[in-house]
């Protein structure tokens, strides 16, 4: 008998803007280091939605986000993005307008040796007048904050200025999605949070779609829903406060609780009465001073 | 004992060109030996010069630095220096090179001129050290592993030199929450079996706050604050001005006692801090 499919995300109200179909994923198919990365992976993910991708290394997130701009296309299986099918060539250059990827280490997105120009570098290439460009880089500058650096060499901001300038650059191209792969790991704590206020930010006000790829808990407790994927599937999908309820499921998989969760789970089991749904440091003070 | 002693230490890039950088600004510091001894800072605050300098990759502009009782300014002392002092850089899985993951990993003891059986073993040991099963790995390819994997065998890689002095570059980062925790386990674990040094740079506060026993906070090349985790994490505002913050138990202690709720702010760990809450529930 065929095993009944779980579709995660969306909500039937709204549209999915990416739909991934039976998801297979192989890396060097048919050679000698065959490896398969993703398997039968089902899910929808809605337009508006801040979703927080999480899992150990090797579950198969990051080959999951590749899928969402095309940068690889399924062994078997379809992702459709906006209703268009990611293998299909004609449709590359749309998909990669709209969906913008942001990756681990700032350095390896640097493309120019001036700010404005580097964030210019993907509007030019979209072959717009270069009034047009020069209106979208001033206000990619202005929602990443970084308006007083455009005549600074990019290689003399710090770390979390240049994931800001990565995704000044992605804004640009005034995408609808923004995939980010591990955005904050190499980032100091400042960093992190200038990096999640703006997407935050982007995501409440905007209306832009993020896909947060991370190994963050705390980052992940801020998303609207989380994913988790394990072994090459998601194996479970929720908002954070279902999701972080289940603390052997994390701890199967590899995982960690927010430490606000965590003290209030075992605060739980020492038998105080410690409502569910703690996740951050606000939440557990907001409990504590009820 | 100090292992390492660092004085007056200033490093400026690109002395003398348009783009010369004040790296380091004058740094005096003292490691013990057999300590864990953290380096936090924000980006660009000197971390990576600083410990660059512990095996001799970076010299001292002005300033003078001992490790192990060699000046690392001296190159007829550098062959010992690398004996003494592994660093593990960022990223450090970027460096891998060899075919397998046993010619990888026993690519430094064999530049020591070991002899195969001693290569053998310092290898399977390290191996083992990073949570690598070698019977598994060893006749893999270093580019078909994960990449929490291959960050482990190049950790591997420089534990099998057996070095004297540990010195981390952001060894977890991008790894996920159990691999972090095993690594920092094994790393301690390591460092007291072995009467190492540790020494960690890492944008992690709660790891700072878990392991180290000694950390300091570097602040646009100079040295800010040098104290014990609780002393440093005492001083919240001064952190966060810094690009820095405290570990998420302090940040909640900090809150209830802004709030007016009577909590020990000099929590550190998870335990202490359930420990509090604990406590406050119970007098309610």
């Amino acid at each position: 008998m065929p095993e009944k499919k779980t579709v995660y995300g969306g909500f039937p109200e709204s549209p999915a803007y990416i739909k991934v179909k039976g998801l297979t994923y192989v890396y060097n198919s048919g050679g000698p280091s065959e490896q398969v990365a993703l398997t039968g992976v089902e899910l929808e993910i809605k337009k508006g939605e801040f979703l927080a991708l999480v899992g150990p290394n090797g579950s198969g997130k990051s080959t999951l986000a590749r899928h969402f701009n095309a940068l690889l296309t399924p062994t078997e299986g379809k992702v459709l993005v906006d209703g268009m099918d990611t293998r299909q060539a004609e449709y590359l250059w749309e998909i990669r307008q709209r969906v913008g990827m942001v990756f681990q280490n700032p350095d390896n997105q640097i493309v120019s040796s001036l700010v404005e120009e580097d964030v210019a570098f993907g509007a030019e290439n979209l072959g717009l007048p270069p009034s047009e460009v020069r209106a979208r880089v001033d206000e990619a500058l202005r929602l990443t904050g970084l308006s007083e650096y455009r005549n600074h060499a990019p290689h003399l901001l710090s770390g979390g200025q240049k994931q800001r300038l990565a995704i000044a650059g992605v804004l640009a191209m005034r995408p609808d999605c923004l995939v980010l792969d591990e955005p904050s790991a190499m980032l100091d704590p400042s960093g992190r949070r200038e990096l999640m206020d703006i997407l935050t930010r982007l995501n409440r006000s905007g209306g832009v779609t993020v896909v947060l790829v991370t190994h963050d808990m705390e980052e992940a407790a801020a998303a609207d829903k989380v994913l988790i994927m394990s072994g090459g599937r998601p194996v479970r999908e929720g908002t954070p406060a279902e999701v972080f309820a289940d603390e052997q499921l994390l701890r199967d998989v590899g995982l960690e609780l927010p430490v606000a969760a965590k003290i209030a789970h075992r605060l739980r089991r020492r038998g105080f009465l410690v409502p569910d749904g703690i996740l951050t440091v606000k939440d557990m003070v907001s409990y504590l001073c009820r | 004992m100090p292992v390492i002693r660092v004085e007056n230490l200033t490093h400026i890039y690109s002395r003398g060109t348009p783009f010369e950088v004040t790296s380091l600004d004058n740094v005096s510091l003292e490691i013990q030996r057999g300590g864990f001894y953290a380096l936090v800072g924000a980006t660009g605050s000197g971390k990576s010069t600083l410990v660059q300098h512990f095996n001799g990759i970076l010299a001292p502009t002005t300033g003078k630095v001992w490790v192990c009782g060699i000046d690392v300014a001296n190159k007829r002392l550098r062959r010992e220096l690398w004996r003494k002092v592994g660093l593990v850089f960022q990223q450090p899985e970027h460096q891998l090179f060899e075919e397998t993951v046993f010619d990888d990993v026993a690519f430094g003891p064999r530049n020591l001129g070991l002899s195969a059986k001693e290569v053998r073993e310092r290898v399977f040991d390290a191996l083992r050290l990073v949570g690598l099963d070698p019977d598994e790995v060893e006749q893999t390819s270093p580019f078909r592993l994960s990449g929490g994997m291959r960050r482990k065998a190049a950790i591997a890689g420089v534990l099998a030199l057996h070095p004297e002095v540990l010195a981390l570059d952001e060894p977890a980062a991008g790894l996920d929450p159990l691999s972090r925790r095993q690594l920092m386990e094994r790393i301690d674990h390591f460092r007291m079996d072995r009467g190492i040094t540790v020494v960690l740079v890492t944008h992690n506060m709660e790891e700072v706050a878990r392991w180290a026993d000694r950390v300091a906070v570097l602040h646009k090349g100079r040295l800010a604050m040098e104290a014990a985790p609780r002393e440093i994490f005492n001083k919240a505002e001064e952190l966060r001005a810094m690009g820095l913050d405290v570990p998420a138990t302090v940040e909640l202690m900090l809150c209830l006692q802004a709030r007016g709720v009577p909590v020990r702010t000099s929590v550190l760990t998870t335990d202490e801090a359930v420990e509090e809450i604990a406590g406050l529930l119970n007098r309610t």
